[in-house]
């Protein structure tokens, strides 16, 4: 324990763990001191001098947000000559900044508004004219308007530390001092809204929020992106049935604030004009749409013949759907079907990692391992792009804990830039990692099967205590994984049901197999299950409308094995979500596979699947509980194990139909080229 | 982006001058030994200064906003600075600016048309106690009186 030192603040002694800041001390004891530069996680600014208190025997006003407490400090928050002082400067603060609350995006949630109300007083000296410049785009997702901003330096702190960006900077000084992007008029960056969620009020405005709602008009329900794997908490404001927008402002989740331009803006694909909203069959070759029970039974009559007469069914299951979906997929599959010809497009061997690993479920990092461990060896990834939350995590912990990062990159990658250690091989890092307290080794789609034991023989072999992530690419990959949704004990993969000529029926749930390959089975009945008519639904037989992640509940694992809830936020308007269609189509065919409300095939879950058997409250509450499947023998599974190679802007199928994302990748810019060639 | 010799030189030594990792420290004087050979701060300059300190580009630019002895554009040949802060102020440093402009034709930060002078209202420069002062270029003239001005300016013709 740290050494810890007594003071008094407002006539209370505390005790405070010495060098905390004043600040801090304050907070921790239920005592506010007001401040707007001062952030939590972020260097210390000292600039809006919002936090000055009275600190007995100090002459002046001290600035509470960088004076470390002291053994018998006696502070006053709230004495007459630090009441007056805060007066000043909110009084300050409005001189230049317009009164435009009542149209301003910030106004009812704005840092400013609050502490007018509280710390300001009524009326203001200043009779000159306002400084007013025009606001300015700068992306298709920032908009930036200079007179509301009060200088606080949070977006370029952010940007620059948090997202390892530093696309924002401060020109000028004094009275035109302003905010600027990197590229003079438009900004190249993440485009991950970071600086517009921090910004402590509305200078900077989000492109799709701006002017479109009252911040407390919406319902805020927290779910899970369902980009990639990493799983970050994104609360959706809801407004009558639309998502207005998505930040994390209330450190809900395992990524606190975290999200990137997916996980705040990439949930537009739902009112996309070409969602899906009927059933619909062929018809020679187009599709009218027919009902759900005209559906079910056509799938059903066929299903059941082709298991009468014992023939070929393939099934492919989905990154996106939840664990529950994919649990009854997979029993759909294997009880009611009798095949084991289910697979999905696996993009991470966690077949061999789970074997390799086995019995030892202490050496899976969790989330909060990158941001704790001593050193994080990258091996085979772009962070930054494809897993931008495990990215931060590590950002964060280089510099809240001075962590080593090492890269074995085929290519620059941004962790470059703060890396202690690159090398074509992780050989050649041996002594350095050797020397190092703990380690996680986090490994993309390129260490599968020899190459992955290889890796974790080497990781063992260092002496140190070693964790492992196994990148996988989307929201629920590992889960599909998880719960059976691959061809073990005999069944096909993918591309072999693809190649078999004889294929009787192809279930294709939330996946495009046919974006890429081709089906050589040309009298398969097909049967789609998707949001949009992708390349694989135009060649079903049957296509049947699906809610997104957004739209439904249930549990999906993020890519370190974390369980989190789902939660619906809105409904559209024809789709039912997978479990409920699974659940049509098992009870027109009769079979007996159970209930399927999320929850009751949640409770199933936890009692028949490895690692599965989480404390309920832990995931109920939104917590993320992590699952431990490494116990025993995993068999290698056939088939192709490939990475999307996604980048921060795109998501398979889900980014082709989001406006914004389009947008954002279209904007100038070198950071999104490589996201254009996809 | 090279430059002379003896620059080279400099820079190198100041970059070794601060602790490791700690290069940025190295952006002003980098900043304002370059002005002085290539004449303004240009757009090719803050790259070049970014990338040998190992900071972005806008990072560099932000100092170059900030710092009012930095310029974007080229002065003239002689830098005219007056200073009309209180102390000079009070002993005729106003008037002082007024009459240089006049006398070079020239308002704050402009340049003469033949590029020789350009002329700027300067901030304090910590000359108070020979005010009212000038600063030319690099050097300093105190207790200045318009008479005086214009011979030293009269002075820098010449010798041109």
């Amino acid at each position: 324990m740290a050494e810890l030192v007594k003071l008094t603040i407002d006539g209370r002694t505390i005790e405070s763990e010495k060098g905390t800041l004043l600040i801090e001390a304050a907070r921790q004891n239920g005592i506010e001191i007001p401040a707007f530069c001062y952030y939590e996680g972020l260097t210390l600014q000292a600039a809006c001098r919002m936090c000055l208190v009275e600190v007995e025997k100090t002459p002046k006003l001290q600035v509470g947000c960088t004076l470390p407490v002291a053994e018998g400090m006696v502070v006053h928050t709230d004495s007459p000559v630090v009441r007056q002082s805060r007066k000043g400067m909110v009084e300050f603060l409005l001189t230049n900044h317009p009164l435009d609350c009542p149209v301003c995006d910030k106004g009812g949630e704005c840092e400013l508004q609050d502490m007018a109300f509280r710390y300001g007083v009524g009326e203001s000296r200043f009779l000159e004219r306002k400084v007013h410049t025009d606001e300015k785009q700068w992306s298709p997702v920032v908009f930036f308007d200079a007179p509301r901003c009060i200088l606080c330096y949070r977006c370029v702190r952010i940007c620059d530390e948090g997202i390892g960006v530093k696309a924002l900077g401060v020109a000028n000084r004094g009275v035109v001092a302003e905010i600027v992007p990197n590229h003079h008029d438009h900004l190249e960056c993440d485009e991950c809204g970071a600086c517009i969620d921090i910004c402590p009020v509305g200078a900077l405005t989000s492109g799709i929020y701006r002017y479109q709602t009252r911040p407390w008009e919406m319902e805020h329900v927290g779910t899970i992106c369902t980009h990639c794997s990493d799983g970050c908490r994104t609360t959706l404001g809801v407004r009558n049935g639309k998502i207005m927008r998505g930040n994390n402002r209330d450190r809900s989740g395992i990524n606190g604030e975290f999200l990137c331009v997916k996980g705040r803006y990439g949930f537009d694909f739902i009112e996309h004009p070409e969602r899906l909203q009927s059933p619909m069959m062929r018809v020679g070759d187009s599709f009218e749409p027919i009902s759900w029970a005209a559906a079910a039974e056509e799938i059903s009559r066929r299903f059941k013949a082709v298991k009468e007469r014992g023939g070929k069914f393939g099934i492919i299951g989905s990154n996106h759907t939840t664990n529950e979906e994919n649990y009854f997929l997979a029993k759909f599959a294997r009880q009611g079907l009798g095949t084991n010809n289910i697979d999905h497009h696996r993009t991470g061997d966690l077949a061999t990692f789970f074997d390799a690993l086995s019995g030892r479920n202490d050496a899976l990092a969790t989330t909060a391992d990158l941001y704790s461990a001593s050193a994080v060896l990258i091996v085979g990834n772009d962070l930054s792009q494809q897993h931008p939350f495990l990215a931060y995590q590590a950002r964060a912990n280089v510099r809240h804990h001075q962590a080593h990062i090492y890269t074995v990159t085929s290519g620059p990658v941004r962790e470059d830039n703060y890396s202690v250690g690159s090398a074509a091989n992780v050989e050649d890092l041996r002594d350095k990692l050797k020397s190092e307290k703990d380690l996680v080794i986090v490994f993309g789609d390129s260490v599968q099967g020899d190459a992955l034991r290889k890796l974790v023989a080497f990781g063992d072999s260092l002496g140190i205590p070693v964790k492992y992530v196994c990148l996988v690419d989307y929201s629920n990959s590992r889960g599909a994984f998880d719960m059976g949704v691959v061809p073990r004990d005999g069944g096909m993969s993918i591309d072999q049901m693809l190649a078999a000529p004889d294929l009787d029926v192809l279930w294709v749930v939330g996946a495009n197999p046919l974006k890429r390959g081709s089906l050589s089975a040309e009298n398969a009945f097909v049967v789609v299950q998707d949001l949009f008519l992708t390349e694989t639904a135009r060649r079903a037989d049957i296509v049947l409308p699906a809610a997104s992640a957004y739209e439904k509940s249930g549990t999906v694992t993020n890519v370190c094995g974390e369980v989190q809830k789902l939660k619906q936020a809105l409904k559209v308007m024809g789709a039912k979500t997978d479990l409920e269609i699974f659940g049509l189509i098992a009870k027109e065919m009769k079979l007996n596979l159970g209930i399927w409300l999320p929850d009751k095939v949640f409770e199933e879950i936890r009692k028949n699947v490895r690692g599965y058997n989480v404390p309920l409250p832990v995931v109920a509450t939104g917590g993320a509980a992590p699952t431990l499947p490494l116990n025993g023998h995993v068999a290698a599974l056939p088939g192709v194990i490939q990475s999307a190679g996604d980048t921060l802007f795109t998501s398979g199928s889900l980014s082709k139909y989001s406006k914004i994302l389009n947008a954002v990748m279209e904007a100038p810019g070198g950071l999104y080229e490589g996201s254009k060639e996809r | 982006m090279t430059f002379s010799p003896a620059l080279e030189e400099r820079f190198a030594a100041l970059l070794q001058k601060y602790p490791e990792g700690k290069t940025r420290s190295a952006v002003i004087p980098m900043l304002i030994y370059a002005q002085d050979e290539v004449g303004a701060i240009t757009p090719e300059l803050i790259e070049e200064v970014a990338k040998r300190c190992g900071v972005a580009p806008l990072q560099v630019d932000e100092v170059v906003g900030y710092y009012s002895m930095l310029h974007r554009k080229p002065l003239g040949k002689y830098h005219v600075q007056v200073c009309t802060n209180i102390s000079c102020m009070l002993v005729g440093g106003e008037e002082l600016y007024e009459h240089a402009k006049k006398k070079l034709g020239i308002g704050h930060k402009e340049v003469t048309a033949d590029g020789q002078f350009s002329l700027e209202e300067v901030e304090c420069m910590g000359a108070c106690s020979w005010a009212p002062a000038v600063e030319i270029n690099y050097d300093f003239h105190h207790f200045v009186t318009p008479e005086q001005l214009d011979k030293l300016i009269d002075g820098l013709k010449k010798a041109h």
